[in-house]
């Protein structure tokens, strides 16, 4: 019997599982091969929703779903967490226990580990997980005016466009709130613009400009005083604030880092084009797990998983896997309340938004409700 | 003159803004008057790396085009 052992319950690991599993049905019921999913949680969080929610537009109810009623019936569903993965003896090592693998996917994601800015967990925010979103909500809603400044503190990130987005939508929300005057908007940014792709920066700056939004570029936050509430940079600058959000640096897994898998950053060095894991014939590396200089965002997830699914397939049936990741995404972009544009990109093509719409913001809303058809695999 | 680097951050294939970053964590990590080299193969860094290091304040030793890439000396100074 041919064993595939998936980790992680996200986006990547939950499609991959589901557009496998009708591939090799037949083989899966004849007791051929088993694959097992591996989550250290029972349950998916749609992530893209927290920057809905910490304007109160979605509830985290409908952000979350029980893995169970996600993942494919004929998938082995384990809830436990990986401490170790074994790529010598083929083996992830769990917390209760162990799994032999003759294929394994690496879909362990991203996280935010806001404790490398010294100050930033005691004096700012963050809507990147669950615990910052519902907090920020809150100081959101208690916000009466002031200085809020929105700072990406590291790249890569989870999202790239999401700082752009939930500023424009921060300018909306306070001016809905009759506090749009009695407040300033501060974007910083790492680089010397305010992102990485200049077809987007010809769109957003100026309309960062319209808006009344200031930017500051080379931007690279050390530390965060969090009594006198000031921001402090790598370059020599600082800045006030009343409310602080910040995109913290990410990491990859602790057990990628814990298996001596990835580089610096917990990254899993990976091809480009095959996804396979560099070094290793039996491990695929997909969505933000990777080292890939792709945005790390559910999108891509979802175009890797289809890759991975179809080479994964092919190796099980015996046939030289042939499917190659050109690395395609797909981004909405909120520029306000009720408008959005879009981007969709690859190794070959450059992004080219389209004009900000109502059309496209209500495309969005749909999908976020839509996703969940995503993740099973349907849409 | 070329100057002997502390430390050598190869950043070669690695997108913008990825070999700025590269930099940034490592000058991060050393100490004052340690000399840093960046490799990279985009061209756009032997432009912005110097940028980046006029405003933080640091010292440009120099931009050396070698074999298809860029080596890019910069002095921590602060």
């Amino acid at each position: 019997m041919k064993r595939v052992v998936i980790l992680g319950g996200g986006v990547a690991g939950t499609l991959t599982a589901n557009y496998l599993v009708p591939k090799i049905k037949e083989r899966i019921k004849n007791e051929e091969v088993q694959i097992t999913l591996i989550s250290d949680r029972n349950f998916q969080i749609y992530e893209p929703g927290f920057l809905y929610m910490i304007f109160n537009r979605l509830g985290e109810g409908e952000l979350k779903r029980n893995l169970g009623e996600l993942v494919d019936p004929a998938v082995q569903l384990v809830i436990d967490r990986a401490t170790k993965i074994d790529a010598d003896n083929s083996r992830v090592v769990t917390e209760n226990g162990s799994y032999d693998y003759d294929y394994l996917v690496i879909a362990t994601g991203s996280r935010v580990v806001p404790e490398e800015i010294p100050g930033l967990k005691e004096g700012g925010h963050w809507f990147y997980n669950l615990e910052g979103a519902t907090r920020l909500r809150e100081a959101l809603a208690k916000f009466n005016g002031g200085k809020i400044v929105v700072s990406v503190m590291g790249i890569p990130h989870k999202c790239p466009v999401a700082p752009m987005e939930v500023t424009f939508i921060l300018h909306d929300f306070l001016r809905r709130r009759n506090l749009r005057d009695k407040s300033e908007l501060l974007y910083t940014y790492p680089i010397n613009k305010i992102f990485t792709m200049d077809p987007v920066v010809e769109l957003i700056q100026p309309m960062f400009d319209e808006r009344g939004i200031q930017y500051k570029t080379f931007f690279n936050p050390i530390e965060v005083d969090a009594k006198n509430r000031k921001v402090i940079t790598l370059e020599g600058e600082e800045e006030s604030y009343d409310l602080l959000i910040a995109i913290p640096p990410h990491k990859g897994a602790q057990v990628i880092i814990d298996s001596g898998l990835g580089d610096k950053g917990g990254w899993v060095p990976t091809d480009k084009y095959t996804l396979r894991v560099d070094g290793y014939d039996n491990m695929y590396a997909l969505g933000d797990a990777t080292n890939l200089p792709v945005s790390k965002a559910g999108s891509v997830a979802h175009f890797q998983a289809e890759v991975v699914a179809e080479n994964l397939a092919a190796e099980i049936e015996g046939i030289e896997p042939t499917a190659m990741f050109n690395g395609k995404a797909f981004c909405f972009i909120e520029t306000g309340w009720e408008e959005a544009t879009y981007i969709w990109f690859d190794y070959f093509t450059p992004p080219r938004p389209v004009l900000p719409s109502k059309f496209v913001h209500f495309v969005k809303m749909a999908y976020n409700k839509a996703y969940w058809l995503t993740a099973r695999g349907l849409l | 003159m070329e100057v002997k680097a502390d430390r050598v951050v190869d950043a070669r294939g690695s997108y913008c803004p990825g070999p700025l970053m590269e930099l940034i964590k490592a000058i991060r990590e050393e100490d004052v008057g340690k000399i840093i080299e960046v490799w990279s193969s985009d061209e756009s860094s032997a432009k912005d790396i110097p940028e980046w290091v006029k405003k933080a304040g640091h010292e440009l030793v120099g931009v050396f085009e070698a074999d298809g890439y860029w080596r890019i000396v910069v002095k921590k100074t602060r």
